[in-house]
């Protein structure tokens, strides 16, 4: 499959040149970071050219990425909290709407990320830009190249505040009437602000701000250590399988 | 005469052929659709951003409430997409338990399918035929798993026990006595697998029962022929997947054409359809239900002659079984570690994509090496069918329009996420 890949990348970078960068590939797929201005019209290409014809665009959606890669528990330190009791972090679940993080400078904040499928060729690839302006993203709408693009947009706005130029009917699609702000940004807490409830003596339902506490079970953690080398934990699982398979079965996980 | 203009409908989203939670805002001319504009949300939960917030491990139960009429197969895209980032291939035996439950599931689902559709259409019997022996089916996921419908049962890196020895059986009541009794445990003498193997080779026969009810039933196809016709470009164009796409004569199965677990081991044909209408997208069905005992029967075959381990053996993902955690030190730090903090994924993005029964069901997942999901997206066909509502149903009567949500095969589940 490598090969394959390469060979489709080779193809990218020749045909649009510095318009894309070929980034990783995982699992056949290739990804291919398109620079956004030239998003419409590498899209129409990967469309309409004989080489790529990618007849339909499988999935769409926005991606935050305030605070990638960011842990909420240091592990270099030995800490006198215990686990991760006391951490202060900003994963999603730990903060509400007035002591939410803030962004600072983060460049390319939000991203666009695209999935197409070539019935022709049987191949997927992935495509991504990133919208610059983090106070008002905008990238162009792909509605008019494939037509599924359509509500998948509509979500992309609603839940990250991704405005698609062009777009023939940008509302909002999965959140309720008259909702404020984009709640799948890293920046919107887990809670919530409003919580609904029917009050009987106004007889109609309303709106009050949320009184629960932001709770997190599990701080989150990045491990960078051997344990998680793919091919080391390949090796580990062969030479535990042999054992198995020679003693006794294991069923029963927990 | 009389001034006649176009009105505004709301159908649902209470309305029962909704089949959720749809708000159909309809523009009539008289009894013509002349504009539709779904609004969906109305279960929305944020799935993914909950996901966010937790271990992979512990999501796999929300998967299951997606589409939840197609729970395990939502499962597998999820599993699959740790598992391919991980680096990790579950063992043969588990393949296999996952071919034969994803089959076992899309039974379920088209099961539901067609007797909600009856039931739409007007044909009452057909939902109870069905009901008979979607029982079943339900009964074999609580074998296996627990649970009737929101079984958790796969994990990345396998499944999470292996099949039962023996199958539950009824026991008497005031009701359900002597022969009767007999009768229902029939098939509940020996393991899973036997009940399994005996419902499969059984059911093509109930199968012919609803053909009987409904494929040259006059009425039936009044509702059907002809209605929302999607031609094959379209249907590309606007995203269809599965059936949708099958029903208009695309050719196009992942099982197929992208095969994943053991479905490059089995033999199974793809049934597509000519016109693209309803009726087409029931017959392709009601194929595939046929198709689907064909691959269970195969499945159940192979699961008989090698039994193995059905979870890898790798504590750095899979944590130790209760025996090996009460006996060895370093298998309960293990077990600590994955029940507190979990395990972490390598950085970077994958796409899994599984056939589940109503299309695509995709899992977009990207890591940025922690022991939680960076960002998770789930692509569910049902998504993008009911986007091409508006142009499916435009210039169809207001009772086509019923016909049509039932053949999208719409759950809310998956479409709100």
């Amino acid at each position: 499959m490598s090969d394959t890949a390469k060979a489709i990348s080779d193809l990218f970078s020749s045909r649009f040149g510095d318009r894309v960068s070929v980034g990783q590939t995982q699992s056949g797929i290739v990804t291919l970071v398109v620079e956004v201005d030239a998003w419409l019209e590498v899209c129409r290409a990967l469309k309409d050219e004989e080489d790529f014809s990618y007849e339909q665009l499988t999935d769409l959606c926005g991606v935050d990425y305030l605070s990638y890669g960011q842990s909420e528990w240091e592990t270099e330190d030995a800490s006198q909290e215990g686990f991760g009791r006391g951490v202060e972090g900003l994963g999603p679940g730990r903060f509400d709407w007035a002591n939410r993080p803030e962004a600072t400078d983060v460049p390319n904040r939000f991203g666009v990320v695209a999935h197409l499928l070539s019935f022709k060729n049987n191949q997927r690839l992935r495509i991504r830009c990133y919208a610059p302006d983090e106070g008002m993203p905008i990238v162009a709408s792909l509605v008019e190249i494939w037509s599924s693009a359509n509500w998948y947009e509509r979500e992309a706005f609603d839940l990250f505040g991704i405005v698609f130029e062009g777009h023939p009917d940008l509302r909002r699609i999965m959140t309720d009437y008259g909702f404020t702000g984009h709640p799948f940004r890293k920046d919107f807490p887990l809670i919530g602000n409003v919580a609904v409830r029917y009050d009987s003596q106004k007889k109609r339902v309303v709106y009050e701000p949320v009184e629960i506490e932001p709770r997190v079970g599990v701080p989150r953690v990045l491990r960078d250590d051997s344990r998680y080398k793919a091919d080391e934990v390949d090796q580990a699982a062969d030479v535990e399988a042999e054992k198995i398979a020679a003693g006794e079965q294991g069923n029963g996980n927990g | 005469m009389a001034e006649i203009r176009n009105y505004t409908m709301n159908f649902g989203p209470q309305h029962p052929a909704a089949h959720g939670v749809l708000r159909l805002v309809l523009e009539m001319d008289g009894e013509t659709v002349v504009r539709a504009d779904p609004h969906v949300g109305l279960l929305h939960r944020a799935t993914e951003k909950l996901a966010e917030s937790k271990p992979f491990n512990q999501s796999i139960g929300y998967l299951d409430r997606l589409d939840y009429m197609s729970m395990m197969c939502n499962e597998h895209a999820y599993v699959r997409a740790i598992e391919q980032l991980l680096g990790i291939e579950p063992p043969p035996r588990a393949q296999y338990i996952r071919t034969m439950f994803d089959e076992i599931t899309r039974f379920s689902n088209h099961l539901l399918w067609v007797a909600s559709c009856g039931i739409d259409l007007g044909a009452m019997t057909v939902f109870l035929y069905a009901f008979r022996e979607r029982e079943m089916v339900m009964d074999m996921y609580e074998a296996v798993s627990g649970a009737r419908m929101h079984a958790g049962y796969y994990r990345p890196g396998g499944v999470y026990r292996d099949l039962p020895e023996s199958m539950p059986q009824y026991t008497e009541t005031r009701w359900t006595k002597g022969k009767d009794l007999k009768r229902r445990n029939e098939w509940r003498q020996g393991s899973l697998l036997d009940f399994i193997e005996a419902f499969a080779e059984d059911v093509p026969s109930k199968i012919d029962e609803y053909e009987t009810l409904l494929t040259d039933n006059r009425i039936w196809k009044q509702r059907t022929v002809g209605i929302g016709v999607v031609s094959p470009d379209k249907a590309i164009q606007m995203g269809y997947s599965g059936v949708m796409l099958r029903g208009s004569g695309v050719e196009w199965d992942l099982r197929k054409k992208q095969p994943y677990a053991m479905y490059d081991q089995v033999d199974f044909d793809v049934p597509v359809g000519v016109s693209g209408d309803c009726y087409d997208r029931y017959l392709v069905r009601i194929e595939e239900l046929r198709q689907s005992a064909k691959i269970i029967l195969q499945c159940v075959e192979w699961l008989k002659k090698n039994p193995g381990h059905v979870m890898l053996k790798n504590f750095k993902v899979i944590p130790p079984t209760r025996e090996e955690m009460k006996d060895d030190m370093e298998a309960l730090i293990h077990h600590f570690k994955l029940f507190t903090e979990g395990y972490c994924v390598p950085e970077g993005e994958t796409y899994a994509a599984v056939e589940a029964p109503k299309g695509e069901f995709g899992c977009y997942l990207v890591s940025d090496g922690a022991n939680k999901p960076f960002r998770v997206h789930f692509r569910a066909p049902g998504f993008a069918h009911l986007s091409g509502m508006n142009e499916l149903t435009r210039g169809h009567m207001l009772a086509d329009t019923v016909a049509i949500i039932s053949t999208l095969d719409l759950v809310f589940g998956e479409v709100d996420r």
